[in-house]
C-alpha cells in the first residue's frame, strides 16, 4: 500500500523524510555552494590575470581581505583557493552529486517506497546543512578561513599560529568536515541497505540500472574511506588543540622551539590520501552511472556490455584503495614503492578504458537524440578521456616528479574529476528535472549552456597543461614575481577570460532551472521514453512513490529498440512475451 | 515494510555502521604501525593492569548477553541480566579511567613536553573506544528501562538485539585493540 500521508509545511519541505525532497534539498544546497565556489575561483583568477590590482569582483569580499590599493591580500588568495577546493570536492561533487541522485534515484529505480531509514536520511541532510553553515561561517572570521590548501597538510593545519588561516578558520574547517563525514556516512549506510533489501519483486541485481550500481559502489567506497578521514582529522585536532605530536616534529616557529617530537606530516598524507583517492571515485562513479543511463536512453540502444560495466565499476572501486601513494611521489618515497603505486595506478586505465569503449560502442550507429542531458553525458565521456590521458603521465612516478604541484596537475584533475563529474551532474539534472519538478527545462537554453560551458572549460583547463609543463607552480599568489614566467602571463589572462565567461554561462543554467520550476512546460509522465521504474510513478509527488502496489519488474533496464517490439522502449514492468528472451 | 524486513534492515544498518567504525580503528592502528617503524625515539609502554581487568569485565558482560534469547524464550524477565551488563559496562569505563591514571603514574602522557607519540597513540585509541562504548552504555540504559517495564518478548526484542550486537562488537573491538597494544 502507498505510504502517502498528510504533510505540514515543516514535514514536507524542512524536516522531511521523503527521499525525493531530501534529494532536492541536497541539490539546492549543492547548487548554492557551487555558486560560492565558482565566485571564489572567478576572484582568484582575476588576481592571477591582474596581480595586485583592484577589481569590481573584490566588492564581494570583506574589506579587510584587500590591501590599501584595493588588491587581494596574499593570505586571502590562499584562503579562496582552499575554500574553492574544499567546497567543490566535498560540498558540490560529493554531497551535491551523490546526495542528490542517490536519494532521488535509488528508491525510484529499485521500486521502493523510500529509503531504509527515512529518519537517518533526513539526519544525513541536516548534518550536511550544519556542516555548510559552519564552513561558510569561517569566511567571516577575522583571520579568515582555512588557507593551507584543501588537503590541509600539516604543519600549516596543525599549528594555529602558523598562518592567519591556521587559527579559528582551520578549527571551523575541521568541525565542518567532521559533520560532513558523519552526514555522508549516515547517507551511505542507508543507500547500501536500501539497495540490498528494498528492491521490488523481480528487481534482481542483474536487472539494476547502472545508475544504482554506481551509487551502491560509491556508498561502499564512502563507508570504507570516510572513517579514515575522520581518524586523520581526529589526530590533527589532537595535535592542534591538545599539543600531541602525531604529525609534528622539530618545529621552530617565530624563534620558539616547540616541544613536538617524533611525529610526521607524511603520516597525515598517507591517511588523507587513503580517503583522498577513493574520494576521486566517490565523485566520479555517480556521474558515470548517470551517464550510462542518459546515453542508453538517448541512443535508443541497450547499454553495450552491461556486465563489463558493472565489473569495471567494481574493479575501479577496488583499485582506488591501493593507489593513494601516487599523490606522494615527492615525499621521499622509496622508488620501489613508487613503482608499485605506479603499477596499481596505471591498472585503473583498464576498467576505465572498458567503460569508455562501452559508451562509444553504445553510441556507435545509434539513433542519437541530442538533448542537453545527452550532450553533457557525451561531454562527461569526453572529459574522462582527455583528463584520463594526462592521468597516465601523473600516475607514473618518473614523469610525475617533473610536473608535481604545477598547473599540469590542476589541469588534469579539473578535467578528469571536476568536469567529468559536473557534466554528469548537469546531465542528471537535465534528464531527471521532469521527474523532480514535473516540468521541462528549456532545451535551447540547455544547448547554449552546454556549448558555452564546454568551450570555456577547455579554454580554462587545456592551457594549464602547458603552464605546468613550463614549470609554473600551483597555488602561487602571483606568477609575475619570477622573470622566467613572464612569457606565460598572456596565457594566464586567457584562462581568466574563459573562467569568467564560463561563469556567466552558468547563470543561464541557474535561470533555466529556477524559471522552469515555476514557468516550465508541464512534463508528461515519461518524456524521454525511458524504461526504468521512476517513469512509472505519478507526475505529482507522493510520499511512497506509487499510489497502489509496488511495480513488479520482469526485464532489465535497457530494452531499447528491441527487434519485434512495437516501440523503441519497453518499460521494466512490461512482462516478457511468450518466447521472448530477456536480453 | 513488514516487520521481518524492517528488523533485517535495522540490523544491516548497524552492521554497515560497524564496518565504518572498524575502518576508523583500522586506520588508527595502521598509523600506529607506520609511526612505530619510523619514529626514532618511540617509547615502549607496558599496558596497565587495569586494562587486563577491563578486558575480563567486558568479556563477561558479552557472555551474559548471550543468555538473553534463552531467558526470553522461557518468558523470564531479562531486567537483572541487562542491568548487570550495564553495571559491568560502567565498571569497564571505570577501569579504563583507572588505567589512564596508572599510565600517568608511569610517566606516560597524552600530551605535553614529557609525552611521547607512542603514549599519545595509546590514549587516543583507548579513548575513542571508550567514546564508542558510551553509545553502547546509552543503548544499554534504554534497554534496562524497557526490560524493567517488561517491554521485551521473544517476538519483540529488536532494540535489545541491536544493543547486544553492538556490545559484542565493542567487546571484539576492545580485545583486538588490547592484543594489538600488548603484543605489537
Amino acid at each position: 500500500m502507498s505510504e502517502h500521508h498528510k504533510e505540514t509545511f515543516i514535514t514536507k519541505y524542512i524536516f522531511c523524510q521523503d527521499h525525493k525532497m531530501i534529494a532536492k534539498q541536497f541539490l539546492i544546497t549543492g547548487m548554492f555552494m557551487a555558486v560560492v565556489g565558482m565566485l571564489m575561483s572567478a576572484i582568484f583568477r582575476v588576481q592571477l590575470a591582474n596581480p595586485g590590482e583592484s577589481s569590481i569582483l573584490y566588492n564581494l569580499l570583506p574589506s579587510h581581505w584587500l590591501n590599501e590599493a584595493g588588491g587581494l591580500n596574499p593570505d586571502k588568495y590562499l584562503a579562496l583557493v582552499t575554500m574553492h577546493g574544499t567546497i567543490l570536492v566535498f560540498w558540490v561533487l560529493t554531497a551535491g552529486l551523490s546526495g542528490t541522485f542517490a536519494n532521488f534515484l535509488i528508491p525510484l529505480q529499485i521500486g521502493a517506497r523510500d529509503m531504509a531509514s527515512g529518519f537517518l536520511n533526513m539526519l544525513s541532510y541536516w548534518f550536511f546543512f550544519l556542516a555548510t553553515v559552519v564552513l561558510m561561517s569561517s569566511i567571516f572570521v577575522e583571520t579568515g578561513p582555512a588557507s593551507g590548501g584543501w588537503t590541509i597538510y600539516p604543519p600549516l593545519s596543525a599549528l594555529p599560529q602558523a598562518i592567519p588561516g591556521s587559527g579559528t578558520g582551520m578549527t571551523l574547517w575541521l568541525v565542518s568536515i567532521t559533520l560532513f563525514v558523519v552526514g555522508s556516512l549516515l547517507g551511505g549506510l542507508n543507500y547500501i541497505v536500501t539497495i540490498l533489501n528494498l528492491r521490488t519483486i523481480g528487481m534482481t541485481m542483474q536487472r539494476l540500472p547502472l545508475t544504482v550500481w554506481a551509487l551502491l559502489i560509491t556508498a561502499i567506497l564512502g563507508v570504507l574511506s570516510f572513517p579514515v578521514l575522520l581518524s586523520c582529522g581526529l589526530l590533527l585536532i589532537f595535535d592542534r588543540s591538545f599539543g600531541t605530536s602525531f604529525y609534528l616534529s622539530d618545529i621552530i616557529i617565530n624563534g620558539e622551539v616547540l616541544h613536538n617530537e617524533g611525529g610526521s606530516p607524511i603520516l597525515f598524507e598517507h591517511l588523507f590520501w587513503f580517503l583522498g583517492h577513493p574520494e576521486v571515485y566517490i565523485i566520479l562513479l555517480p556521474a558515470l552511472g548517470i551517464v550510462s543511463e542518459v546515453i542508453a536512453v538517448n541512443s535508443r540502444k541497450p547499454i553495450f556490455g552491461y556486465k563489463a560495466m558493472v565489473g569495471a565499476l567494481l574493479l575501479i572501486a577496488f583499485l582506488s584503495f591501493i593507489v593513494w601513494g601516487h599523490h606522494m611521489f615527492m615525499t621521499g618515497m622509496n622508488p620501489f614503492l613508487g613503482s608499485v603505486f605506479t603499477f596499481t595506478t596505471l591498472l585503473i586505465a583498464i576498467p576505465s578504458a572498458i567503460k569508455v569503449f562501452n559508451y562509444l560502442a553504445t553510441l556507435w550507429r545509434a539513433n542519437i537524440r541530442f538533448t542537453p542531458a545527452m550532450l553533457f553525458a557525451i561531454g562527461t565521456v569526453s572529459a574522462f578521456i582527455t583528463g584520463g590521458l594526462t592521468g597516465i603521465i601523473l600516475g607514473d612516478s618518473a614523469l610525475d616528479i617533473n610536473v608535481h604541484d604545477t598547473y599540469f596537475v590542476v589541469g588534469h584533475f579539473h578535467i578528469v574529476m571536476g568536469l567529468s563529474a559536473i557534466y554528469g551532474m548537469f546531465a542528471g539534472v537535465y534528464h531527471w528535472f521532469p521527474k523532480m519538478y514535473g516540468k521541462m527545462m528549456n532545451k535551447n537554453l540547455g544547448y547554449i549552456h552546454f556549448w558555452g560551458t564546454f568551450i570555456c572549460a577547455y579554454g580554462v583547463f587545456f592551457p594549464m597543461h602547458f603552464l605546468g609543463l613550463a614549470g609554473l607552480p600551483r597555488r602561487y599568489y602571483t606568477n609575475s614575481a619570477f622573470p622566467m614566467f613572464d612569457g606565460l602571463s598572456d596565457i594566464n589572462s586567457i584562462i581568466t577570460f574563459f573562467a569568467l565567461t564560463g561563469a556567466i554561462f552558468q547563470t543561464i543554467f541557474l535561470f533555466n532551472f529556477f524559471y522552469s520550476i515555476f514557468k516550465g512546460t508541464k512534463a508528461s509522465q515519461n518524456p524521454w521514453k525511458s524504461n526504468t521504474l521512476e517513469w512509472t510513478t505519478p507526475i505529482e509527488r507522493i510520499h511512497g512513490n506509487w499510489p497502489g502496489e509496488l511495480p513488479v519488474v520482469t526485464r532489465w533496464a535497457y530494452d531499447y529498440s528491441k527487434p519485434g517490439a512495437e516501440e523503441d522502449f519497453i518499460l521494466q514492468t512490461e512482462p516478457l512475451k511468450e518466447g521472448e528472451v530477456e536480453h | 515494510m513488514d516487520i521481518a524486513l524492517r528488523n533485517t534492515v535495522k540490523k544491516q544498518l548497524l552492521w554497515v555502521a560497524m564496518v565504518a567504525i572498524s575502518m576508523f580503528f583500522a586506520s588508527l592502528l595502521s598509523a600506529f604501525i607506520v609511526e612505530k617503524a619510523d619514529v626514532l625515539n618511540w617509547n615502549e609502554f607496558i599496558l596497565p593492569n587495569y586494562f587486563v581487568l577491563s578486558t575480563g569485565v567486558i568479556i563477561l558482560s558479552s557472555v551474559l548477553l548471550l543468555f538473553i534469547r534463552t531467558k526470553l524464550r522461557k518468558q523470564e524477565s531479562v531486567f537483572s541480566l541487562v542491568f548487570t551488563v550495564l553495571i559491568l559496562g560502567i565498571l569497564f569505563s571505570y577501569f579504563q579511567i583507572k588505567g589512564w591514571q596508572q599510565l600517568t603514574n608511569q610517566g606516560i602522557y597524552l600530551t605535553g613536553a614529557g609525552s611521547n607519540i607512542s603514549g599519545s597513540f595509546l590514549y587516543v585509541v583507548t579513548l575513542t573506544h571508550l567514546l564508542h562504548l558510551l553509545g553502547g552504555l546509552i543503548a544499554l540504559f534504554i534497554s534496562t528501562i524497557k526490560s524493567k517495564r517488561n517491554l521485551y518478548s521473544i517476538d519483540n526484542y529488536l532494540g535489545l538485539e541491536l544493543t547486544s550486537i553492538y556490545w559484542h562488537f565493542l567487546t571484539v573491538l576492545w580485545i583486538t585493540l588490547f592484543c594489538f597494544l600488548k603484543f605489537y
